[in-house]
């Protein structure tokens, strides 16, 4: 590397980020003086059960205070054995999960053997690292991954940030704005080896209390019939759980609050 | 003795017609054939991890004879083709005849302008929504196609291949039945191939988005019984 000079009149100053954008390689920090934007509303989770993992996404979408859609899918299967969820920016996401479920697919066509799921993890990672310039104006995208490892015969939990990752998990995790109150929720309830059903339900009263405390979360939809997105990843694959199974859930918990006033 | 510097297009174009078509017949068989509820393809391969057999979409699969790795990079791009058009577009807007449009070229201008031609053969085939919708096209090493109606036969003692299975193949037969069939013409009346040498897999509809399977040895001798 060069010793690096500069004319008077085109000199950096004092800015450490304004030296890397000249001389140095692709910066990790942010260029501008912008504040990096907040994530976008959701909340998606992932949690270990027994037979696997288990991931539920909401179904809201808002554009500042208002709701843009009320049935947006944000949890898809990555291939047959894990999944991706996402909170951020929609558009991007949905592209990179695109994206993302393309190559995983390519690589094993072309390799004649699937990626590890260490392996994909990774490349997650890397396309978000890829998106921070657009992360950077507000394009920011955030998943969750998780899949069921055919070598080790186990669930695993992947998350990542803005820059990209990802850090294992080993029991939970939640992202979006209504992540915090989530991840609070399957702390207090969150046991070993629970059965579908129970994992289910802890599921379901995650993202209940996300909802109730935070706007852009949507919770479950009597009205329209419109319920979070439930999926298990298990030695069998990726499945939905279909969405009368939700709803039921959903009408145990509402059941429950309305019977205590809203308390637990 | 004066160097001869013209030589005929016909002599140069029949030369590497030869030596490509010398060198593909010296593969072993490999067929490709219309059941009832897809394609079904089987070679001879000795090999057990060298495939003929490959996907390439989820409704396309491609299939080949002659010098290993240039079949390979032939696949390949094929993968490559198939998935940035399904992903720059959509995945339905995949199909197998542009593919084989694709392939054609390809070979063609390999064959005319090259030093030495592809020594392959290959078919490209599509599975297709309902039954008599399936696709088989047949690309040779000069980028000749021809879309077959029922079947393909390549590699060694084709024509013969293809008469034996001209004789038998029948669009409605179930799985066990077509690859008896096609067992019997690749080994022909004298001889046997192991079951072991055997590469076999299926479009088949009802695999779900991706079509593909690969039958291996234990369900080969299911299907073949005794």
């Amino acid at each position: 590397m060069s010793l690096p000079l500069f004319p008077a009149t085109e000199d950096p100053g004092p800015s450490f980020t304004e030296l890397l954008r000249r001389v140095g390689p692709a910066p990790a920090v942010p260029t501008s003086t912008a504040t990096m934007p907040v994530t976008h509303g959701t909340t998606v989770l992932a949690l270990r059960y027994a037979d696997g993992i288990l991931m539920a996404g909401d179904r809201r979408a808002t554009a500042g205070h208002e709701i843009a859609h009320r049935a947006v899918e944000k949890l898809f299967p990555a291939d047959s054995h894990s999944g991706v969820c996402f909170a951020g920016a929609a558009s991007p996401a949905i592209e990179m999960v695109r994206l993302f479920q393309t190559q995983l697919e390519h690589y094993e066509k072309v390799e004649g053997l699937a990626l590890s799921l260490e392996g994909k993890a990774n490349q997650l990672g890397q396309m978000i690292r890829q998106n921070l310039p657009m992360a950077m104006q507000g394009f920011v995208v955030v998943p969750l991954f998780a899949g069921f490892d055919l070598r080790r015969q186990t669930g695993r939990i992947f998350t990542y940030d803005p820059s990209g990752g990802p850090y294992e998990e080993r029991d939970f995790q939640t992202t979006g704005s209504g992540g915090r109150d989530a991840r609070t929720a399957i702390k207090m309830a969150f046991k070993d080896d629970m059965d579908r059903a129970k994992a289910i339900e802890v599921a379901v009263q995650a993202l209940y209390e996300a909802a109730d405390e935070d706007t852009a979360t949507g919770g479950p939809d009597v009205v329209r019939g419109i319920y979070p997105t439930v999926a298990t990843i298990t030695a069998a694959g990726f499945e939905r759980v279909p969405e009368a199974e939700v709803a039921e859930s959903f009408s145990t918990l509402i059941g429950r609050r309305t019977a205590s006033g809203g308390r637990a | 003795m004066s160097m001869p510097f013209y030589v005929a297009p016909e002599q140069v174009m029949r030369d590497r017609a030869d030596y490509a078509r010398k060198n593909v017949a010296r593969g072993r068989p490999l067929v490709a054939c219309i059941y009832a509820e897809g394609i079904l393809m089987a070679a001879e391969n000795i090999n057990r991890r060298l495939r003929k057999i490959s996907e390439i979409y989820d409704r396309i699969a491609f299939a080949g004879v002659g010098k290993f790795n240039e079949l390979d990079q032939l696949r390949v791009a094929g993968v490559r083709h198939a998935d940035t058009k399904g992903y720059t577009y959509s995945r339905e807007d995949v199909d197998a005849r542009s593919l084989a449009n694709v392939y054609g070229a390809y070979l063609g201008q390999v064959f005319t302008h090259e030093m030495k031609p592809m020594e392959v053969e290959i078919v490209v085939a599509e599975l297709g929504h309902e039954a008599g919708q399936d696709s088989l096209y047949h690309i040779s090493f000069d980028g000749v196609m021809v879309d077959a109606e029922q079947f393909v036969a390549l590699g060694a003692e084709a024509e013969a291949v293809s008469e034996r299975m001209q004789e038998s193949v029948d669009a409605t037969d179930d799985l066990a039945t077509a690859l008896g069939k096609a067992l019997a013409a690749l080994s022909g009346p004298d001889r046997t191939i192991e079951r072991a040498d055997l590469e076999v897999a299926v479009l088949a509809r009802g695999n779900g988005r991706r079509a593909f399977r690969r039958i291996g040895p234990d369900q080969v001798e299911a299907l073949l019984g005794a």
